[in-house]
């Protein structure tokens, strides 16, 4: 069973709408009412929303580089809606989706890829960290704060609604760095509250699944001892489900769960990207078919739960995220030059002070100078 | 500098007074800081039990428990990684890497991680991890255990590397550095882990919930005066360096020596004065010359204190080359001779 067979995938609506039953996983998707599924949908339906919008924008030179998340918003809004207080997420740089359920203000992701700052939010405000670039670094950071959560007592404390854990979020591709093992080997001998979440879109830029594994990315967890489950990453509710469990499990101090979600990256890997050279067409549609937002669409209209009013509310939602994110992008300056030397170290360090007093001066000449003319 | 420890009488203060070995004094400055602040985690290979490979957290363990002292799995980016999301909840992870060369495979965390995280956050977050380097050569070991790393680390805004040359030093600098707000690269010099010292272990220089804490990390020190020329040097080379004084002194030489203390930051404006004073500088250190902090130096002593200089700055240090086998490493290392021939050649200009 390689990484690219659905074998083995939880799953609790299938690609055409249809509730699955699965006696094991249900019980995880039984809170889910109608009104719970179209949260997810609306939440799905804005995250492509604005993606799309992020897309034009940096088409048209507003942005030096997007980074879609077309495709994975099942995965993305099945597993953010399980996490709560005291939860907390590091993710990669692809989970826009996931973002927004964390409540952070989607336009404002954009200046780091509009290229003014490293880092948009505040981590604790949200309980999401920044997004990490190096692929797989961040799964070490996301281990040692499920350990120091344990030691804060905010796992197993005996009262279950207080519990936390971390969801840590990365790509197939990163299942072949060293930090991501290390990161399994320290989670697990130390029985950290962490819920490792392999997207697997299938894809490290151009390199399929396949040039990573010769089994399935879930597979990857028996060697360290760590319990895993595979789930069809385009079903929001099978996604749900299989997060709220690892997250009980992890909350209650029984340690580190390992989720694949299997899904597909239906965009270019970013938007430099060219994914004609390495895929076809046909594949492409095929996973169309599969679309977790029609899919749950499907289903809703299938209950009779999805009405006009409420799609044309959420539609007008939508339309209104992609103006503001327009609007909000184009209204940003650039700050004051020398703020780019505020921040290297948390107390003063002589060569940044040096540096920056002389860039001040270097930059006031100029201005003494066009006064002078 | 100056120690301000206040309220204790002169009595009181020498009773503080214990020679120790700079081990023994890195010894004593973890258990005072762990005494201090139960947020100070000690983590690295090897460390409980066993002491540690050079026994500097010898005790540790029995009194602190394996809570606080934690032998940790086989894997540097993973002690570096997990200690950044321990550090993010407020904990004070003091790093033990066993050897200087072993210190590669966490690069990429303490480079694009650890370094950057305070400025990507705008502050937001920091990082209070000290990652602590048994580190130069020059006691006989095999491949890959006597390294000189400071150069490729200070490279990278967001790091503080320093290293004590004395026992008092290595007492008062590892406490400041494990109550400094930035990550700090601690470089234990190990060939001098037996040298003994005084160490009054009432007087840490400054406060350490201060900020001046860390300002005097990265203040240089005039180990001792001299008006001829002036040897720059840092961790095991300022041994050396003394060394050199005493020849030269009996050849009427007078050699001032510098302790620089810090490499990032370094404190420019003391070499800078000692330079104008002697008009001769010479730098010292372990690692291999080619695009070192020895080059820093010079570049530096060159754009702030050219007219006042009688020859050119000089660097003694390592050759463009793997550490050699340790049959050669007297002469790898800027050994007596090598640098009294570099006061020499500053002496004819
Ligand atoms: C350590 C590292 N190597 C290479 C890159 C360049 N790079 C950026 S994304 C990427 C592919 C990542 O694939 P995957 O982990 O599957 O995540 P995905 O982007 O598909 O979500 C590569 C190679 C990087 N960012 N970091």
């Amino acid at each position: 069973m390689g990484p690219l067979s659905d074998e083995g995938l939880v799953q609790l609506l299938d690609a055409d709408g249809t509730r699955v039953g699965d006696p094991d996983w249900e019980p995880y998707a039984s809170h889910l009412t109608p009104e719970a599924l179209r949260l997810s949908w609306r939440l799905m339906t804005l995250t492509r929303a604005f993606d799309a919008e992020a897309t034009s924008l940096q088409r048209q030179g507003e942005l030096g580089l997007w980074v879609s998340c077309l495709g994975q918003e099942a995965a993305q809004i099945g597993s953010g809606t399980a996490i709560r207080e005291p939860d907390y997420v590091f993710p990669s740089y692809r989970e826009h989706g996931v973002a927004l359920t964390r409540s952070v203000d989607l336009p404002q992701m954009l200046t780091l890829f509009r290229g003014l700052e490293h880092g948009s939010w505040d981590p604790a405000q949200h309980s999401f960290h920044l997004y990490t670039l190096v692929i797989g670094a961040h799964t070490l950071h996301a281990t040692g704060y499920a350990m120091a959560m344990d030691r804060d007592g905010l796992v197993a404390s005996g009262q279950p609604d207080k519990d936390g854990a971390v969801v840590c979020y990365f790509g197939d591709g990163a299942t072949s760095q060293g930090d991501v093992n290390e990161a399994f080997v320290f989670a697990s001998v130390n029985n950290a509250p962490i819920v490792f979440f392999i997207q697997n879109n299938q894809f490290a830029i151009s390199e399929p699944t396949t040039r990573q594994s010769r089994v399935t990315l879930a597979q990857r967890a028996d060697g360290f001892g760590i319990p895993r489950v595979r789930v069809d990453g385009n079903d929001v509710i099978a996604v749900h489900a299989v997060t709220q469990w690892a997250l009980r499990h992890a909350r209650a101090g029984q340690g580190p769960v390992l989720i694949e979600a299997f899904t597909y990256r239906m965009a270019a890997h970013t938007t430099s990207d060219d994914p004609t050279r390495y895929r076809s067409h046909a594949d492409e549609e095929k996973w169309r078919q599969r679309d977790p937002i029609a899919r749950l669409e499907k289903h809703l209209d299938s209950l009779g739960e999805l009405s006009q009013e409420y799609r044309d509310e959420v539609a007008a939602e939508a339309k209104a995220l992609g103006k503001r994110t327009r609007e909000t992008v184009k209204s940003w300056e650039r700050p004051p030059l020398l703020t780019m030397f505020d921040h290297v170290y948390a107390e003063p360090h002589a060569q940044v002070e040096a540096e920056r007093a002389w860039f001040d001066r270097y930059q006031q000449s100029f201005i003494d100078e066009g006064s002078h003319a | 500098m100056t120690d301000t420890t206040s309220g204790s009488t002169a009595v009181e203060r020498e009773s503080a007074v214990k020679t120790m070995t700079m081990a023994g004094a890195i010894n004593a400055g973890l258990r005072a800081a762990m005494e201090r602040d139960d947020k100070v985690l000690l983590l690295g290979e090897d460390i409980g039990q066993l002491g540690g490979v050079f026994r500097v957290t010898d005790g540790l363990h029995k009194d602190f428990g394996g809570d606080r002292v934690i032998d940790t799995p086989l894997a540097e980016s993973g002690i570096v990684g997990t200690s950044i999301g321990m550090a993010m909840r407020g904990y004070r992870p003091v790093i033990e890497i066993q050897f200087d060369g072993f210190i590669f495979p966490a690069f990429n965390q303490i480079t694009t991680q650890l370094a950057k995280m305070h400025y990507r956050s705008h502050g937001a977050i920091q990082l209070p991890v000290v990652i602590r380097v048994p580190f130069a050569g020059d006691i006989g070991a095999i491949e890959h255990h006597s390294e000189s790393i400071e150069a490729l680390f200070a490279h990278t805004a967001g790091l503080r590397i320093c290293s004590p040359a004395t026992p008092q030093d290595a007492f008062d600098m590892v406490q400041q550095s494990i109550f400094a707000p930035d990550p700090v690269l601690f470089l234990e010099p190990k060939a001098r882990y037996w040298d003994k010292g005084d160490v009054d272990t009432d007087a840490v220089r400054t406060r350490l919930d201060d900020a001046a804490a860390t300002a005097d990390i990265g203040r240089a020190r005039i180990a001792r005066p001299g008006t001829d020329v002036t040897l720059v040097a840092y961790g095991p080379t300022v041994r050396t360096a003394l060394q050199v004084a005493d020849v030269a002194a009996d050849e009427g030489t007078s050699v001032e020596v510098v302790d620089l203390r810090s490499i990032s930051p370094l404190d420019i404006p003391t070499v800078v004065r000692s330079a104008k004073r002697t008009g001769r500088v010479v730098v010292v250190h372990e690692a291999p010359t080619a695009h070192g902090v020895g080059a820093e130096i010079a570049a530096r002593v060159g754009e702030e204190a050219f007219f006042h200089l009688k020859a050119p700055v000089m660097r003694v240090g390592g050759f463009h080359m793997p550490y050699p086998p340790s049959k050669f490493e007297h002469e790898f290392l800027p050994n007596l001779d090598r640098v009294l021939d570099a006061v020499d050649r500053l002496m004819a200009h």
